[in-house]
């Protein structure tokens, strides 16, 4: 067992954990945010991806003793008192989501680029969406929801 | 921690000679059912028939696989000797019999619940119903509840999959382009084991066998087969795929042969705006349509002529593009009795038919409406449709309307058919819900009357029904809330060998364009036009959602998807790196047209149309690709790999 200290969506936690035990199953398991999802456990998916450090990742590549120290942000953290993001709320218009089981780790992806002044285009939202697997809307609508914030 | 102690479980297998491949099972002694069907005389009219066409498509395995895979939580309960568990199901609650029988209880004591809304299942789900027996035995085993969550490489390797077929077509022809006769033999791979409610994929087209088309005489032997590969079961489509691929690309072959343009072909062949309801040789009465009307819009919204004038242009330049359609019928809402047709109609037991859904709205005493479903949603917005019809009969908003989309064998108004399947919703789901909706209101109303207040709120109907019954009407009970059961009507069992396999039909006309890269074999969809026909729209927004969820699976059927397995059996596509999926550079962005013939038959006049383009655009790809190629040996999917080795040849 290994102590981290590590912030998410502004909260420090200090736990005691296995070092097998990944960041995904961390959060899920242990801080009950399960928001989080996992679809694969080898990174293909995307469902699980969070912003450590600022930077999107695969919490499903992690480990949660990698995280100590870090700060984290998951889909829990994006919505500040209640009210959702200009982001979600077109997911929300746009019908960019059927079932949801992709759309956090989507959301966070798309949250990072735009934190980042991008996207510009549609083509980098296309190109954005290359790392995640959505089954229900053959994406257009996510690109639409996305394009639509960025001013793409 | 259920992997630590696999680490310490030894179990020794002793190998059998595996079968893989779906011939080599049909050749052996892995064949389960063969059943011969024929309507009209197609010996007689192939012998007559100018032009005799053969064709012989494959369908390879592959599986919609949601990005949530299976999890179940099942709780023994010693003292009542019974079983509560909670998982992802999605129906049909056929098999919760199906499970119960397994565990060896009535079926009142195998309680399981769904959750109000999980992960997409496009049919997959259907199947964590064996799972829930494990983990029962589990529980009663152990006394401890008992948790699973199904990993990737579990679900790839061992959840479910859609059949794999090889079909030979026989077509004939008049050489003015009438399809006169039609013969199908079919070899289906169902995997390891014939699984509930399998061999149904075979059978859930079975109405539909002449498709969009008039023909009257049509043939079909149907072989069912093992092979030493993951169990089949509900998939997107569910037959449809495997049924169009060979029926739409023996129609381009066919019209290749004829020297007609392929959609004047559909064209002189489907069944006509005034000839509907339509019965077909195989028993499916098709409700209502326009086919002419979609074919000619499809075109349009393409542009088909310039597209192939096009395409031509750039193959006498060297470049492989190619142009194709598709034209389906899409059945929705399954009849319940159409698997017994593979049974021999003296061998059926009871007759079994329809398919119902019910549906409770309770209206509290402080006016407060909610509405309790066993569709399990996993998406696709019943929770909306519903609101949005109850607000609209009883005269409010859909925000006032709470839905609850949780299923719980105890205590919801389900049926044996219930769950989210065959694109059942818009027809039974929200037939069940209009029904109970217009029983409700029909309460009201003479509560309204009974009390000399036409005008009376709604909080004063159910104020007065729950806080003073003795002011309601004579006879009528008190409280204020309707279950009601709806069952799509002209589902009758299977007649001999004809059956209506489905309440209701939409059609769908996809137009691809394609083009191949001469050096890697890389196939690009330049165009996609989609047109639909799934009645009346209930909720546009939604049903957009459908037929682009549906293309994205047909399309990642036709180009990208496939379980393969090695001689030994053994999976070689057990990750997502290996089975590829594709994401959003991968897929078109399709043009949607919508028409709407509302279905005479339902309530709403509302169609299924979930499935329409994962059974037409398999079809539609492969015919661009052919096009494209100037081949007719192409089977899908049409992966770089594949089609470069096809380039090669």
């Amino acid at each position: 067992m290994t102590e981290i200290a590590v912030t998410v969506n502004g909260r420090l936690y200090r736990e005691a954990v296995e070092d097998r035990l990944l960041l995904s199953d961390f959060l899920r398991g242990r801080l009950g945010l399960t928001g989080t999802h996992v679809g694969c456990e080898h990174g293909v998916c995307g469902a699980c991806t969070v912003r450590f450090d600022g930077v999107a990742a695969r919490s499903c590549l992690l480990f949660a003793v990698q995280a100590d120290g870090a700060e984290i942000v998951t889909v829990e953290g994006l919505a500040r008192n209640g009210a959702l993001t200009p982001l979600q709320e077109a997911f929300r218009s746009h019908h960019a989501l059927q079932c949801g089981f992709c759309t956090p780790g989507i959301l966070i992806a798309a949250d990072e680029l735009l934190s980042r002044g991008g996207p510009t285009s549609r083509e980098e939202i296309v190109d954005l969406l290359s790392g995640h697997l959505c089954r229900c809307t053959g994406y257009t609508p996510i690109v639409d929801a996305i394009a639509e914030v960025a001013g793409a | 921690m259920a992997e630590d102690a696999l680490e310490l479980v030894d179990v020794e297998y002793e190998p059998l000679e595996p079968v893989v491949d779906l011939l080599a099972a049909a050749e052996g002694d892995a064949c389960v059912s063969d059943r011969s069907f024929a309507y009209g005389d197609v010996d007689a009219a192939l012998a007559a028939a100018d032009v005799v066409v053969r064709h012989r498509v494959r369908f390879h395995r592959w599986s919609c696989t949601p990005v949530e895979c299976y999890g179940v939580v099942a709780q023994w309960n010693e003292a009542e000797e019974s079983l509560t568990a909670w998982a992802n199901f999605q129906g049909p609650f056929t098999l919760h019999s199906v499970a119960a029988a397994a565990l060896g209880l009535p079926g009142a004591r195998l309680r399981l619940v769904t959750p109000p809304d999980s992960g997409g299942s496009f049919g997959i789900k259907s199947a964590v119903f064996a799972y829930v027996v494990l983990m029962g035995l589990a529980s009663r085993k152990l006394g401890v509840p008992v948790r699973w969550i199904e990993d990737r490489l579990e679900h790839l390797a061992g959840s479910s999959a859609a059949t794999g077929r090889s079909t030979q077509v026989e077509a004939g022809f008049t050489t003015d382009g009438e399809l006169v006769a039609l013969r199908y033999d079919a070899v289906e791979d169902v995997g390891a084991y014939v699984r509930a409610p399998e061999p149904a994929t075979l059978y859930r087209m079975h109405g539909s066998l002449s498709g969009g088309y008039r023909v009257r005489n049509v043939a079909a032997r149907n072989r069912v087969v093992l092979t030493n590969t993951v169990p089949s079961g509900l998939n997107r489509g569910f037959g449809g795929p495997q049924l169009y691929l060979a029926l739409e690309r023996t129609m381009d072959v066919a019209a290749g042969r004829l020297e007609l343009d392929p959609a004047e072909l559909r064209r002189r062949n489907l069944v006509r705006a005034d000839d509907f309801p339509y019965e077909t040789p195989s028993g499916a009465l098709y409700d209502s349509g326009d086919y002419e009307g979609c074919l000619d819009d499809a075109l349009a919204h393409a542009g088909w002529d310039a597209r192939r004038a096009e395409a031509t242009a750039a193959r006498a330049g060297g470049r492989l593009v190619g142009v194709g359609m598709a034209c389906v019928v899409e059945p929705s809402i399954s009849n319940m009795g159409y698997i017994t047709l593979a049974e021999p109609s003296a061998e059926r037991g009871l007759p079994k038919s329809g398919n119902a859904e019910g549906c409770t709205i309770t209206v509290s005493p402080l006016g407060g409406i909610t509405v309790t479903l066993t569709t399990t949603p996993q998406g696709q917005g019943h929770r909306t449709v519903a609101a949005q019809i109850v607000a609209d009969r009883l005269g409010v908003e859909p925000q006032d309307v709470t839905v609850l989309s949780e299923s719980d064998t105890s205590t919801s108004p389900w049926t044996v058919s219930s769950g989210n399947y065959s694109s059942r919703f818009s027809g039974v789901g929200a037939g069940a819900v209009a029904v109970a909706a217009e029983r409700l209101a029909e309460r009201m109303a003479a509560i309204r009357e009974h009390l000399g207040d036409p005008d009376a709120s709604l909080r004063r109907v159910a104020g007065t029904a729950h806080w003073n019954p003795e002011s309601l009407p004579p006879g009528m009970d008190a409280g204020l809330a309707v279950t009601a059961y709806y069952a799509a009507p002209n589902l009758l069992p299977p007649d001999g060998d004809r059956v209506a396999s489905s309440a209701a039909h939409g059609f769908v006309v996809d137009v691809a364009v394609v083009e191949v890269d001469r050096d890697t074999g890389r196939v690009s969809v330049l165009d996609y036009v989609t047109v639909h026909d799934a009645g009346r729209l209930l909720n546009p927004l939604l049903a957009e959602g459908q037929v682009r969820g549906g293309l994205a699976h047909g399309a990642a059927a036709a180009l990208f998807e496939r379980l393969v397995w090695d001689d030994d059996g053994n999976l070689l596509t057990a990750s997502f790196m290996d089975y590829s999926c594709p994401t959003a550079p991968d897929l078109p962005t399709p043009r949607i047209g919508h028409r709407e013939s509302p279905s005479p038959f339902l309530p709403l006049g509302a169609k299924g149309l979930g499935e329409g383009p994962t059974m037409s655009a398999p079809a539609a790809i492969a015919n661009a690709v052919a096009d494209a190629l100037g081949r007719d040996d192409v089977d899908p999917p049409f992966t770089p790999g594949r089609v470069w080795e096809l380039l090669e040849r």
